[in-house]
């Protein structure tokens, strides 16, 4: 059986990570997990004409680390899935573009990795891929000037705001892979929850019901509790949203205990970079969990990690139209195999 | 079926708590003396214009015209987005303000082209000001003809 409870994948054959990258601009380069990531750019353009086409580039040069680590080529990655912030998700299919790989565009907002992990386990589970290339981006500028105002504008922003990173992060999935390499054992696929927030601004507020929603359905289907983790990280939560998680677990009466659960994009920043509510963006969860938590797990630091994308499901037509801010979360179960 | 424990009012009141607030007086502090400050510039502009004879018309135009020169430069070499993260209204509401919304997206929309990108964006920021700005001098200008008699 591929699948238990409601809403969880239970990979047959679990997949295992060969290799992934990171990469990080240069303010995420000075935050706590700076020494973890593989490349922290020395600027946000890149070399490029646009920032669009900086992300892009930022997208190309991950993949293709993650591929040499493994040492295959364009041509032996079977396929691409991968996602950003952009209208028609154009870094990463311009990325696509350049490698040439077999392409399957997702959208889950700033959970599009965990998306891309659960979905890719599940093809290669099933035998209709033997790998899988998973990424996704974000960058800052290509955000500000889509969802906000253009970048030399003098704006404040309130509290509960965060900052779009700028980073990317890709893992490479395969069919084999040694004794004791990383697997993605389980995935469970969210519900669009929306508890009628309309503070664009607000997102970690916006996803952590979604969340929430996701981490109980999987640990309902799996019939684990929040203790059999090492670790439970969210994506981009921030700092509010990560207390507002904290207070729902405990409102529904699951133990989820706080030193178990940290934030992706609430780790990206010292609070002294005032990012307000933290990191947000595809890339805080792809890039903090390709470099830091992949690496731990490797070092034999935690054996079993629950990673859980969350992303906040608006666009700019939407919250102008007075709409509340849907949210939705992935979450993907790593283990570190026995040896 | 939801899982959810708490209703959409719950979970509202609940964000409420756990959202600090903004800190209103340090912000009202910084928007009044920059703003102050900015008021200051433009009165001394005024009074140089004055001695250098420009007259009661030319001088106000004067000194708009060096703010917007001052908001303008400052936006360009990438200073203003820092002052308003400082100040807030007190940066965005004095005529430099005004040409910060304008400037910004100028650069920022430089690589969609003249015409789509710098042309049609130009005024994203500003429009809804000059819009209901102007609507707005318009209405006043009708009802001021229609009671001009009554009042002078």
């Amino acid at each position: 059986m591929n699948r238990v409870g409601e809403q969880t994948f239970l990979y047959e054959h679990p997949p295992a990570i060969v290799s992934h990258a990171s990469i990080v601009g240069p303010k995420e380069g000075r935050g706590p997990l700076a020494s973890w990531f593989d490349t922290v750019l020395e600027d946000d353009i890149l070399g490029q004409k646009s920032w669009e086409l900086a992300e892009m580039e930022m997208v190309r040069r991950c993949a293709k680390n993650a591929m040499n680590q493994a040492q295959l080529s364009d041509e032996d990655v079977q396929a691409m899935l991968g996602g950003d912030l952009n209208n028609q998700i154009i870094a990463s299919s311009f990325a696509a573009r350049t490698l040439g790989i077999p392409f399957i565009g997702l959208y889950g907002a700033c959970s599009t990795f965990v998306q891309a992990l659960v979905m890719g386990a599940a093809l290669i589970s099933g035998g209709f891929l033997e790998n899988a290339l998973c990424v996704a981006s974000s960058h800052f500028c290509t955000a500000e000037r889509q969802f906000r105002f253009p970048l030399e504008l003098g704006t404040q922003k309130p509290p509960q705001a965060s900052r779009t990173a700028t980073a990317c992060g890709a893992s490479l999935l395969a069919a084999q892979g040694n004794d004791n390499a990383l697997r993605v054992t389980s995935g469970t696929v969210g519900r669009v929850i929306d508890l009628n927030i309309t503070d664009a601004n607000h997102m970690g507020a916006a996803m952590a019901p979604a969340v929430f929603d996701t981490v109980a359905a999987h640990l309902s289907d799996t019939g684990r509790r929040a203790e059999d983790y090492d670790l439970i990280a969210t994506g981009d939560l921030g700092w509010i949203g990560r207390d507002l998680l904290l207070a729902l677990a405990d409102a529904a009466g699951i133990d989820l205990p706080p030193e178990k659960l940290i934030d992706c994009g609430a780790s990206l920043y010292y609070q002294e970079q005032d990012t307000h509510a933290g990191g947000s963006g595809c890339g805080c969860v792809a890039s903090v969990s390709c470099s830091w938590l992949m690496k731990r797990m490797e070092a034999g630091e935690l054996n079993r990690l629950l990673l859980v994308g969350s992303g906040a499901m608006l666009s700019p037509t939407s919250s102008q139209q007075g709409q509340s801010v849907p949210g939705i979360a992935y979450a993907a179960c790593i283990e570190r195999s026995k040896v | 079926m939801s899982r959810q424990p708490l209703t959409p009012d719950e979970y509202h009141e609940l964000v409420s708590k756990l959202t600090p607030p903004s800190r209103m007086l340090r912000g009202y502090w910084r928007a009044f003396w920059v703003g102050g400050l900015i008021c200051c510039i433009g009165q001394a502009l005024t009074l140089w214009a004055q001695q250098l004879n420009l007259g009661e018309v030319t001088a106000p135009m004067f000194t708009t015209s060096c703010l917007i020169f001052l908001g303008t430069t400052l936006t360009g070499i990438g200073v203003y987005d820092r002052i308003g993260k400082y100040a807030g209204a007190g940066s965005a509401i004095p005529v430099t303000g005004f040409a910060n919304s304008v400037a910004a997206p100028a650069i920022e929309f430089q690589r969609e082209g003249a015409v789509m990108g710098v042309g049609a964006r130009l005024f994203t920021l500003a429009g809804p000001v000059l819009a209901y700005g102007i609507g707005a001098s318009v209405i006043v200008g009708v009802v001021y003809w229609l009671v001009r008699g009554w009042v002078l």
